[in-house]
């Protein structure tokens, strides 16, 4: 924002006036619940079949109150059983991440830090590989579970080697590239030497994400999860603000910079361990949607938060929707889509950001 | 309230960079912290703000050691600004200086139009009500420090800290800073590197020479010609008026013994 000075009129108009803060609020709210119910109503009656949303409404009145709609079950069973359920799981996941960067972003002060900064992604892919491959658990543990103790595995050991490494920022990233790497290099391994060709185009495919196999049980624990992991970031959102002159500074203002550090940073391992564990590592929403956020709403965690939770997991419903249909008959792994818009966006972040020091 | 540090010791590897410092802070005065680079002024204000626990002494305020207050207590009762501190975020310059009220918020005490007005006034006591929806990346150097210091003073301590306050300000507005700081109701300690302003706006001064308080009382005590020629290497004649306000005139080093390095 190249601002020019203003007027000192225009100045103070540009203030936000209190009285209308509640408003603000109330309207923000509205505006957010009224895109994700869009969005999930959309992300379920678009699909190879497509089902009116008059039906997708209908469907979910006859669930949740038994509203006793007359409807053909099998759209019915299509749209509660699968499509719902995936679209919720895909904004849960979409909000997580998304919030994931901001957290990091802010807590790191690194633009491109995002939520598998902290190894979770490599240890997430390492985990289902040992189970997928390597048989790990001799056939009780599911590749999520897997997934979900490799990704927590990896934080350990990454949380572990930033503490030693004096716990600073660049010490947290340092050691994120090191068990980043380190997983990953597991991973290949793993793949390279044990898998065959069908396994190893599964775990690829299971790396780039995907929410095929998305039920009503994984809802019930992405969303609790992703609404947790919103309120415990919001009650931090004033001591996320005070970081923006460095944690020193954050300290002369009160916030207790440990304990903010040690509940946020492990808040963003746990969500993102478990996102990642339902559908795989996708890419680029975490490290993008928050950019893209900032340049809607501005750099104050109050706001930015909640947008980058709703535009995450708008933009993680769309990737998906996206996904299933660009090529019919075909889903896409959705990590592919997210970052073939993602990328670009980016670039384009990247292009008009105003020039700073 | 009083702050004050008895014995603090401060180190890096073996090297003792803060070393035995005693210092009372009176209530109401404006210290002023002087020394050569590097002499451990901003050491041994990171242990006074209570951001750096001591390897061996103590901090306290009001007879309390700060270790064993909460941050938030701390941060309504001392203010700091630091030597250095920027960000990469796109803050405006109202933006920065409402930071200062975060220890005064909380889920039950949010954001109310006091905040706005006790902002409003610190923009306006630095003299950046002007800027105040400018980009903190387009700001100058100078615009940037006057907002660090608005922020400290939105903050409503009763201690302030200041580490070279003055850097950046061109001097109408390093003097009507000091000024203005002197002017609050408010303990200052400040780490000062032009002794003619820690002379005009200090009660008393504290030297500091290789992690070492060296000497600590009054400006004419303190602003001496021998002290400055041992502790800051230069020639200077230092006046006194009838008012017993004191005047520094540094001399060209030609007069004095030239540096080793240089006579070898
Ligand atoms: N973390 C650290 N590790 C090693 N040495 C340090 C560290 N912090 C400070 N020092 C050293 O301690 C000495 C005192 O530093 P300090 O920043 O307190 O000096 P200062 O009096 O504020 O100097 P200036 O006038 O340049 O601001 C310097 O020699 C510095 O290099
Ligand atoms: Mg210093």
């Amino acid at each position: 924002m190249t601002s020019l000075p203003l007027p000192s009129a225009e100045v103070d108009a540009s203030q936000a006036r209190p009285a209308l803060a509640p408003l603000r609020f109330v309207a923000g709210g509205l505006v957010a619940a009224a895109t994700l119910a869009a969005a999930l109503a959309l992300g379920a009656a678009v699909g190879e079949t497509s089902i009116p949303v008059e039906t997708v409404a209908k469907t979910v009145a006859n669930r949740l109150w038994g509203a006793g709609h007359a409807l053909d079950p099998i759209d019915e069973g299509i749209v509660w059983n699968y499509r719902i359920a995936r679209a919720l799981v895909a904004a849960c996941c979409g909000a997580s991440l998304a919030l994931c960067g901001v957290v990091l972003q802010s807590l790191l002060r690194n633009a491109l830090a995002d939520p598998y900064i902290l190894g979770i992604s490599a240890g997430a892919s390492s985990g289902a590989v040992a189970v997928a491959i390597l048989g790990l658990g001799s056939g009780f543990v599911s590749l999520s579970l897997g997934a979900f103790a490799g990704a927590l595995l990896a934080f350990g050991l990454v949380a572990l080697l930033a503490l030693g490494a004096g716990r600073g920022p660049a010490a947290i990233i340092l050691a994120g590239i090191a068990g980043s790497q380190l997983f990953n290099a597991l991973t290949s391994f793993v793949v390279t030497k044990s898998a065959t060709a069908d396994q190893a185009r599964g775990i690829m495919f299971w790396l780039l994400g995907n929410l095929s196999g998305v039920r009503w049980p994984d809802v019930s624990l992405a969303v609790p999860v992703a609404l947790g992991g919103l309120l415990i970031c919001l009650a931090h959102a004033r001591a996320l603000d005070a970081f923006a002159f460095g944690s020193r500074s954050a300290a002369s203002l009160g916030v207790p910079v440990k304990r903010v550090y040690a509940v946020l940073i492990a808040a963003c391992a746990f969500m993102t361990a478990t996102m990642v564990s339902i559908v795989g590592s996708i890419g680029f929403v975490g490290l993008v949607i928050p950019h893209a956020a900032r340049l809607v709403v501005g750099v104050r965690h109050g706001r930015l938060l909640p947008a980058s939770a709703l535009i995450g997991a708008t933009f993680m419903i769309a990737a998906d929707v996206l996904s299933r249909t660009v090529i019919p008959g075909q889903v896409l792994p959705i990590g592919v889509m997210t970052a073939l818009v993602g990328a670009p966006a980016f670039a384009m972040i990247l292009i008009h950001r105003p020039v700073a020091r | 309230m009083m702050l004050s540090a008895q014995d603090l010791v401060w180190r890096a590897g073996r090297r003792a960079i803060v070393d035995r410092v005693s210092l009372d802070v009176r209530p109401g005065e404006f210290l002023g912290l002087v020394g050569p680079n590097g002499s451990g002024k901003t050491s041994l204000i990171a242990m006074l703000a209570g951001l750096r626990a001591p390897a061996s002494g103590t901090v306290t305020l009001a007879g309390k050691p700060l270790g064993r207050m909460s941050r938030r207590d701390l941060a309504h009762r001392i203010a700091l600004v630091e030597q250095q501190a920027e960000t990469g975020e796109r803050l405006t310059a109202r933006e920065a200086v409402a930071l200062g009220r975060t220890p005064h918020l909380s889920a039950l005490s949010p954001w109310s139009s006091r905040d706005d007005a006790i902002v409003d006034k610190a923009m306006a006591d630095v003299d950046m009500a002007h800027l105040a929806s400018r980009s903190w990346q387009t700001l100058s150097g100078g615009e940037r420090q006057r907002l660090h210091i608005a922020r400290a003073l939105a903050q409503e301590p009763r201690i302030l800290i200041l580490d070279e306050p003055t850097n950046h300000l061109d001097i109408e507005h390093q003097i009507g800073l000091l000024d203005l700081v002197r002017s609050q109701d408010l303990t200052v300690v400040a780490a000062l590197h032009d002794l003619n302003h820690a002379a005009m706006f200090c009660d008393r001064i504290a030297v500091m020479q290789a992690g070492r308080l060296v000497a600590l009382g009054t400006p004419a005590d303190i602003l001496t010609r021998r002290r400055l020629a041992e502790v800051f290497r230069v020639d200077a004649s230092v006046e006194i008026d009838a008012a017993g306000a004191c005047f520094i005139r540094y001399r060209r080093p030609a007069a004095m013994p030239r540096a080793r390095h240089a006579a070898s």
